[in-house]
């Protein structure tokens, strides 16, 4: 303990303890209302939510005959537009994945938490159940009045009110979630007439229980407590990372104007201590102390300090996109200068490519080819040796197409079994066996190479697919 | 034991005590014991009364669902049945080479019969129709009795017995010697004058025709191809052995064996029909 009390001065302790009395964490007890205020921020973030429009309208789309996105799980396909994407195709699935989670990383290593502040379900469906809420019981002061006013029927009227609009909101979810997986105007029908499958009314009370739990209560202390990412984004942003920053070269010491003080004459910063920011928060983190596990980087409190700045006449930008080194230094590291820049900027180049290429080369037929093991090959009556395959083709076209198959290998093979072609279901693998009789004279080795080609025509199209294999013969 | 003469009065001990300090208290069980216990009483007389339960010496208590292992088995077949109905209900009445031709049904054929053939013929004629030592391959297209569809129907419904005569008896070991090297010859495509001429005079064209390539109708074997029915390995010996000692040949112990069991008793109408289909497309079926 002398140890440590030699190595700390007082005043540095001092320091500790100021610090952790305002150190304040909010596991719940105190409910956030936080005050909406209009400005740029504010009007940006009803575009970022507006992309969750997406989600809603997307599975009306139409292509063709069929839903434009679809997530057929029970057929096994996924059609996105144009594109049938099959089991055998989810290697993409790893690339998209990738993308997205450097995606992630970049962007928060360049611009702190965008996901969260400005796109994560959660802040976005928190956000509108908040702007409903303020509809019904007014701005945060009516509202905690309203939370501890006695139960009257004017009460129960507003709540009910409010509390039925977020489970509609809630419900709305649930069936737009669940009709990118069933075709959406069939789910629409059936939750009419109240002939929704199990798979449908489950998913659908799970999210609305989802939903109104989440955005109606849990709100700031799901980002806290409960969301991993939150947590993983946190350590992605370094120094260079530009974020909501409050500027304490320019606010500190922060001091309330005081009346009649002339301009020239003040002693304090920029900073008038009025608290608009905390009060905007929906996380309720105070931005002076710091970022902080809590602050979602929305962006609120610059709109909320901007215009108390310009109100005072003092210049805005008291509260704004800047990093750390910024601040300290006034100059802050250029991108192209970043190597966590240029790292991810090629795994997403990588992924990107690598999924592009996978839906440019989305063969309309695939096939593969199994030679039959048991026996090996049969001799004939002739002397000559035959092998039975198994074709398998893939059609991943919308119809039902006719396949014709040729043999390439040694001299003089005859192949038998599809002589007239063969038809192959559409998003179906259509098994089709095949046998190669090849003359002793031809065989060179035990074992040698062969080639089979299936081809399809659509229209005027062409498609075709190769699959190479053994031919068996005795032991020489 | 009296509470006075209990040294830890008012525990609710059961006053038995050892090494004057250990006893053995008195205390209820859990309450959260004693609710799974009586619901474990519970489920047992709900038990007890919906499902089979108290055995009655060859019987038992019946419960009021009505449940039985053998029905709940039934059902499954059942189920199964239904889904093949549809096809089993066509092939029913369609012959062999019908469902042959339709490229759904013998797919449907083909992939039932699978099992059928894992247990019925397997055993001699090897797991993808290659044969074994003395039992026919299936996958080629040499046939004793005709490789068309309704060919291997009959030989399935009705079974076939090989017959050819002992020639022990009948010919020297020298002209059986020359017989089998004849065969032999035959079968690589090579001449031999002296053979061809002991074929004819010693009357085997009665059974393998005067070309020596068989007859389907009496189940001869086709001399001239590359298959041997009995013993590839050494085909001298194998031609040597059948000419002296025939096949089925009742009067010669030593006489090869070549008996297919009939399976009309065994199998079903559809069960023989898709079997045909399945060896038909084992390789080489015509």
């Amino acid at each position: 303990m002398n140890d440590l009390n030699n190595q700390i001065p007082t005043s540095t302790v001092d320091d500790i303890y100021a610090e952790s009395g305002h150190w304040h964490v909010n596991t719940g007890e105190e409910k956030i209302h936080a005050k909406r205020m209009g400005g740029k921020w504010r009007n940006l973030k009803w575009w970022s939510n507006s992309f969750w429009l997406l989600f809603f309208l997307g599975p009306y789309l139409r292509w063709d005959d069929r839903q434009a996105v679809l997530f057929d799980i029970p057929n096994r396909q996924f059609h996105i537009f144009g594109a049938t994407i099959l089991p055998q195709d989810f290697w993409m699935l790893a690339l998209l994945l990738l993308f997205f989670a450097i995606l992630l990383a970049v962007v928060t290593a360049v611009a702190g938490r965008v996901w969260c502040g400005f796109f994560c379900f959660q802040t976005v469906w928190t956000d509108i159940y908040t702007w409903l809420e303020e509809k019904f019981e007014g701005g945060p002061q009516k509202r905690r009045k309203l939370d501890a006013a006695p139960w009257t029927f004017q009460k129960i009227k507003v709540k009910t009110q409010k509390h039925a609009l977020w489970l509609l909101v809630a419900f709305l979810t649930g069936v737009s979630f669940v009709a990118w997986f069933q075709d959406s105007f069939t789910l629409w029908g059936e939750l009419v007439r109240f002939e929704a499958g199990m798979a449908s009314t489950v998913f659908i009370g799970m999210f609305i229980a989802g939903t109104y739990v989440l955005a109606g209560f849990l709100r700031e202390q799901a980002c806290l407590w409960l969301c991993p990412y939150a947590r993983i984004q946190g350590v992605m942003i370094d120094k260079s990372t530009i974020l909501p920053t409050y500027d304490f070269v320019r606010g500190e010491p922060r001091g309330r104007i005081k009346k009649n003080q002339k301009e020239e004459d003040r002693t304090t910063g920029d900073c008038v201590d009025c608290n608009q920011c905390v009060a905007v928060c929906p996380t309720g983190v105070d931005i002076r102390h710091g970022q902080q596990e809590g602050c979602i980087t929305c962006a609120l409190c610059i709109d909320a300090c901007d215009a108390v700045m310009e109100k005072v006449g003092r210049p805005t930008g008291l509260i704004r996109y800047e990093s750390l080194e910024g601040l300290e230094t006034g100059h802050s590291v250029p991108l192209h200068k970043r190597g966590r820049v240029w790292v991810y900027s090629a795994i997403l180049t990588f992924a990107l490519s690598g999924i592009v290429y996978g839906l440019s080369t989305l063969g309309a037929i695939d096939l593969k080819v199994l030679h039959d093991r048991q026996p090996l090959f049969v001799m004939q009556s002739d002397g000559s040796i035959q092998n039975k395959y198994t074709l398998k083709v893939l059609n991943k076209l919308s119809d039902d197409v006719k396949i014709m198959v040729i043999a390439e290998g040694p001299e003089g093979l005859k192949m038998t079994g599809s002589e007239d072609g063969f038809n192959a279901r559409h998003g179906n693998v259509t098994p089709r066996t095949v046998f190669v009789r090849v003359p002793q004279s031809s065989l060179t080795a035990e074992s040698m190479p062969i080639k089979f080609t299936i081809t399809t025509s659509k229209g005027t199209e062409v498609f075709s697919s190769s699959r190479e294999s053994v031919f068996i013969g005795p032991a020489r | 034991m009296a509470d006075e003469k209990n040294p830890f009065p008012g525990e609710n001990n059961t006053g038995h005590i050892w090494d004057d300090n250990i006893r053995e208290l008195d205390n209820p069980v859990p309450r959260w014991w004693m609710v799974g216990f009586w619901a474990s009483v519970l489920w047992w007389v709900a038990y007890g009364i919906l499902y089979p339960m108290i055995p009655l010496g060859e019987d038992s208590t019946k419960g009021v669902l009505g449940w039985t292992q053998i029905g709940e088995y039934n059902d499954g077949v059942a189920e199964v049945q239904a889904v093949r109905a549809k096809f089993e209900d066509q092939i029913a009445g369609m012959t062999p080479a019908e469902i042959l031709a339709d490229d759904g049904l013998s797919g449907y054929a083909t992939a039932s019969a699978r099992v059928l053939f894992g247990d019925n013929c397997q055993a001699c004629h090897g797991a993808g129709g290659q044969g074994g030592p003395g039992y026919p391959v299936l996958a080629d297209d040499n046939w004793l009795y005709g490789g068309t569809i309704e060919a291997i129907t009959q030989t399935i419904t009705s079974g076939r017995q090989g017959i050819m005569v002992a020639h022990g008896a009948t010919l020297s070991d020298q002209e059986i010697d020359t017989l089998a090297q004849y065969t032999v010859d035959l079968s690589q495509g090579q001449a031999n004058e002296a053979g061809a001429e002991l074929y004819q005079t010693k009357g085997c064209f009665a059974c393998h025709g005067p070309d020596a390539k068989g007859l389907q109708i009496m189940g001869s074997a086709n001399l001239t191809d590359a298959i041997w029915r009995f013993n590839e390995d050494d085909k001298l010996a194998s031609a040597k052995y059948t000419i002296k000692h025939g096949v089925n040949a009742a009067n010669d112990p030593m006489t090869r064996e070549a008996v297919m069991p009939a399976f009309s008793a065994r199998l079903s109408d559809n069960d023989i029909k898709k079997l045909a289909v399945y060896v038909h497309k084992l390789g080489g079926g015509q």
